[in-house]
Formats: C-alpha cells, structure tokens, sequence
C-alpha cells in the first residue's frame, strides 16, 4: 500500500527504520532482558535528530505534526515497542508545551528536547486516577515566589529518566478538575523523588516510576496556560497523541507478523515448510489484514490531527483502539504460528505479545475510549434528530 | 582545525565480476557505497571537526554518478565537497590517483590535517594515502587507531602495529590513514540528509586543477592491469609414512627440493 508520504516524511521512516535494525535489534533481547533503560538508543535518535521531529523549527525541531511523530514510533516498534513508547513519551512530555506554553518558557525547554540532551515525561495518572482521570490528588498550592507541589503520580513513563515533567496537579482543590493545572517540573528540584521503578510484563525497557513531590516549589513562570485548565488541555493532548499509539501498535504487530513469516518459510513439519499449508497461510493474511488496516486508520487519524481539525477525540481513539487490539491479537497468533519455539525467549514474539498488552490499557484504555466514541454517536444522532 | 577527507565510492559488494576484454570491474546493475574503510576516516575527521571547531571538507576522484558517496558523506557531518571528475582522470593506477588528490589539496591549500581510510574494499592497495603523502611532502602515519593529541600544529596519534602499538608525534599539516579500531561510524542525521540534497558540490576536472594531462589517469599511471581473476585453488595433501625419524628426513628432502630451506 502506498501512503502518498511526502519525501520528508520518507526520509524519516527510513532513517528511522535504518536506527531500529542497526542499533536497537542486536540489544533489543539484552534491554527487556536487563530492564535496562536504553540511554544508548536515546543517544543514537538524538544524533540522528529524531528528538527534533516533533519540535517547531523556530526551537531547533523540524516542524514536523502527528503523523511524522507516528512514522518514527512505528519503525522503532517494529523492533522495540519498549523503545519507541520512550521516544514518544518524551514527545507527549513538551507536547502542551508547545500547544500552550510561552515563548520564553518554549525557548527555555524545547531546545534540548529537539537535541535529545533532555527527554521529557507526561504526569497526570496517580493510584485514585487511572480511567477516573479526573480525580487527581496531587496539588500545588498558590504561596510566595510559585506553586507549592504535594502527591504521588504513578506509572509516569521516562519517570526518573526524564529531565522535564510536564504534571497536571490542582492549584485549586475546592473546584475539582476545573482546578486542575499543567505545570513543569524539572528534575532535581527540592521536594521532587522518585518512588521505585515498576517492574512490568512487557516494554521492560522503558522505565516506569512513580513521581513524588513533598513539598515541592516550582516556580511562579512553570505554570502551561492558564490556572484550571489543566484537565482540558491533557484530555486535548491525548486526542492529539493517541494515533501515536496506534503507530506504536502498528509498528509491533507488522513486527512479529514478520516475524511469523520468517519462522512458517523455515519451519519444516510434516516434510513441507508450515508456510504451504492453508491453514498457516490464512493465520498469516488475516494478520496481514489487521496490520494494514491499522495503518490505513492511524495515518488517517494522524492526518485528521495534522489538519488542524477542532473535535479528532473520535478519529484518534478509534485509530488506538483499532491498531492496539490489532496488535494484541497479531501477536499472540504470531506466538501460535512459532508454536514451542515462538514461547521460547530466544525467539522475538514472546517479547513482542507481552509488548502488545500495554497498549489496550495505557492513554486511556480501550474501554474508555470505545465509551468516548459511543458519546459521540450520540451527539451525532442527537444532532440530526 | 581544517580537515580534508578523502574517500572513494565502491561497488557495495565483494561479489564483483571483471569484464573480460578491459580488465576493469562491471559496475552496471551494482549499488555504490562509500568504501567502508572511509567511513572511519570521516567520521574522525567530524568528531575533531565538533571538538576543536572548523570544517570538515571531503573530496573524491570518480565518475559523475561519485556525487552520490559526496552527498552521504555530508549527511553524515561533512561541510563541502569537491568531486574530481574528468575524462581524463579515468583508467587511473594508485600513483596517478594519488598526483590527482594531491593536486586537489595543493589547490585547496588551507588544511590541518588529511584523513584517509587504510585500504579500499576494491582496489585493497592501501597505497593512496602513502603516495598523496609523499607528492605533497608531508608526514604520514598509517593505521592510525587513536588521535591522542591534536593542536596547533601538533598531533600525536596512537599507531597499530603487528604486535601492539605505537604513539608517534608530527607537526602539521600532515596525512594519516585510520584503522577501524578509531571509532564507530554514526548514522546520518535527519537535518544532514536535508543539507546533503541541497549541497554544491564543487566539480574540478584538469582545467580547474590546471594539471599535466599526461599524469593523471590511465597516461600517468605507470602500472597497468593486465589480467584480473580468480585464483584457482587446488588443495592437495600427503601423509608422510613411517618412523618419527623417517617422516622428519622425508619431510625435509620435500621442503629442499621445493626451495623452502
């Protein structure tokens, strides 16, 4: 299939792709393996300015929109979804900077993420809010000379590794998540710990941690927008980042659906490669199905978000929702076709079915965004009642 | 710091068929890359170039399609490029080549410090560099594993030998050919294949270079290719018989009589 990519956004995929064979896939075993945060790989996308992608070009990025931040993050999953979630977590990080942050505080930050020299981090997510998004606790109390930070944000993806958090906390706890505001944290600012590094099922290599801020002051100017619309303006990234997602499940599932191919032409079993026998070659094109089909709605998605378009709720969780459920069920059929061997953790697949799990539950599960498009149809409906 | 780097394109390959009738190498139909061993060679010469500040300027003698390995070349940190290309530079041996780039770098005149690869994965002489040294009258160190020091006219550069290595000091301007132990090569970056598109590349042929016609190319080189094949390999293997002393003295007659002692 032919996406009609422009020769800038090819480039890209290549280059990126290029990255994932050479320096993620002969580590990739060793990383999940180790847990291992890839600082190695982080270093190599910077210096092929990967990091600059997402970033306006007025702060050293490239200019590029959502579906150039999905093009990267689907040719690193197709080796190492651990690795890409980390790429694009640092995107999601400065992602409402960029939408509402000052020129200043733009030129402050934005700069050493296009390098790479500092990756940034996502934080709204606590153990009262998972779905339930809006019943944070973490607040940041109005004193002399900034906001004073005190909760617990948990599974902050780059948690730990990052250098700059964007956290959702509430200056105003009387008004609920109308009291919500966005805020940077840096890294090393008094009263800003780290709770302990969570081990997981799958994307092992990406460091997930709790964020702990006791007493934390922030400056006055780390304030993103206005005071009270922070909740809107992470249900507004979200919209933008989802199809992110889906390129991430993209990106795995075309992976181990190579991966399945290699194995069935090899695999001999009853004097005949599995590849030849009907029943394999029909597990293969409906996975095959799955991918592009996932692909086809990701991009366009992307493309929607890319456009400028106001509502892309809907558009941008059916793409996650599609591809990760896609993902799910071409991984584990790629684990089924590599039988004995394909549960083995010498071989990929394994990795790559743990892999796939978080992606139907992280950036809003996919229960709660099939309940965000069913709220759609309704107002559709009701629209043209 | 200033630094030229000289590379050549290859057939990316070690398959290569010869043309039976010019005893050159078919290159139709074959994808062209930098010779691996240059890449070394560039990659050295950005890294001192991001250190110490000034350019990285890379140059190579090739046919037109030579613009290509240029282009790579500054999409991997190279600031310009000069490809020499002329009809008359064709057919060239080592020595004809090495006048030609020496030449280049006579008319490129502000430089610190020539960087080559050892060796090409074509032509494996490793005699370029050596050669271009020689003709410019500078001093050259080969299989250079480590830049150890390099200022204002200075340089000390840790060498591989057989059987270990060796730390040699030289003034400035001076040729080195690097090892593959120096570094690892990085990929291109995404801004340096956006800049490689747009690059100008400078063309010198013998007008702009104002060279003698009769040194360069295959007129100036003084050797020529004869034939070029395929070694045929014919194994064969004895077993000596009999006593230890016997095998010895059978041994040693064989070894004689073949002129080996």
């Amino acid at each position: 299939m032919d996406y009609f990519l422009t020769e800038q956004q090819k480039t890209i995929k290549d280059l990126a792709r290029r990255i994932a064979e050479e320096r993620i896939l002969p580590v990739r075993a060793e990383l999940d393996e180790n847990e291992e945060f890839p600082w190695g790989i982080v270093k190599d996308l910077a210096a092929a300015d990967m990091f600059r992608v997402f970033v306006p070009e007025q702060y050293d990025g490239l200019g590029g929109g959502c579906l150039e931040l999905c093009l990267v993050t689907e040719e690193l999953s197709r080796i190492c979804s651990g690795v890409a979630v980390t790429y694009a977590a640092s995107a999601l990080g400065c992602m409402t900077l960029i939408e509402y942050g000052t020129e200043e505080q733009k030129r402050k930050y934005l700069p050493d993420i296009a390098a790479g020299r500092k990756l940034g981090a996502f934080a709204i997510t606590e153990p009262t809010a998972g779905s339930d998004a809006s019943n944070i606790k973490t607040t940041a109390e109005k004193v002399a000379g900034g906001y004073l930070l005190n909760g617990t944000k948990q599974f902050i993806t780059n948690g730990g590794e990052a250098e700059i958090y964007t956290v959702i906390a509430l200056t105003d706890k009387t008004r609920g998540a109308r009291g919500a505001s966005a805020i940077i944290v840096e890294k090393d600012t008094p009263g800003f710990t780290f709770g302990k590094k969570e081990k997981k099922l799958g994307i092992r290599t990406s460091a997930t941690r709790e964020l702990v801020f006791k007493n934390c002051l922030v400056p006055e100017e780390n304030l993103l927008g206005k005071p009270g619309l922070g909740f809107i303006q992470a249900m507004r990234l979200f919209d933008k980042s989802r199809p992110g997602i889906g390129a991430q499940a993209v990106g795995l599932a075309q992976g181990a659906l190579e991966a399945a191919v290699d194995y069935a032409e090899q695999r001999v079993q009853f004097e005949q490669q599995i590849i030849n026998m009907p029943v394999i070659q029909h597990m293969l094109a409906d996975m095959d199905i799955q991918v592009e089909a996932a692909r086809a709605l990701v991009y366009a998605a992307a493309r929607y978000v890319d456009s400028g378009a106001k509502n892309v709720t809907e558009s941008s969780a059916m793409a996650k929702v599609f591809a990760s459920d896609a993902a799910m069920k071409v991984t584990v059929d790629a684990v089924q076709i590599c039988g004995g061997s394909g549960y083995m953790r010498d071989y990929p697949v394994e990795k790559m079915m743990r892999d796939a799990k978080i992606l139907q539950i992280y950036e809003g599960t996919n229960q709660i965004l099939r309940n965000a498009i069913a709220v759609n149809l309704r107002k559709r409906k009701a629209r043209t009642a | 710091m200033n630094i030229v780097v000289c590379l050549k394109q290859v057939p990316g390959t070690t398959e290569v068929k010869i043309d039976p009738q010019t005893n050159t190498l078919i290159r139709q139909g074959i994808e062209n890359i930098i010779n691996p061993f240059d890449t070394y060679a560039l990659e050295e010469g950005v890294r001192l170039k991001e250190k110490h500040g000034g350019k990285v300027t890379v140059i190579t003698m090739g046919p037109p399609q030579a613009d290509a390995a240029l282009r790579e070349a500054v999409s991997l940190g190279a600031d310009e490029a000069i490809l020499l290309s002329d009809r008359a530079f064709a057919g060239a041996d080592t020595w004809a080549t090495a006048y030609t780039l020496s030449q280049a770098l006579v008319k490129i005149k502000t430089y610190d410090l020539i960087i080559c690869g050892r060796q090409t994965i074509d032509g494996d002489t490793g005699q370029v560099g050596p050669e271009m040294a020689e003709m410019l009258e500078m001093p050259f160190i080969a299989y250079v594993s480590n830049i150890e020091e390099i200022k204002d006219k200075y340089l000390r550069v840790k060498r591989m030998v057989e059987e270990g290595h060796e730390v040699i000091e030289t003034t400035l301007p001076a040729v080195i050919t690097v090892a593959k132990e120096i570094n690892v090569p990085r990929l291109p970056s995404l801004r340096g294949i956006m800049k490689s598109k747009n690059v100008a590349i400078q063309t010198w042929g013998i007008k702009e270079l104002g060279v003698d016609a009769g040194k360069a190319g295959l007129a100036g080189s003084s050797t020529q290719v004869i034939k070029v094949f395929f070694p045929q390999r014919v194994t064969k293997a004895e077993i000596l018989e009999g006593t230890l002393e016997e095998r010895v003295d059978k041994l040693f007659d064989r070894l004689k009589k073949a002129g080996l002692c």
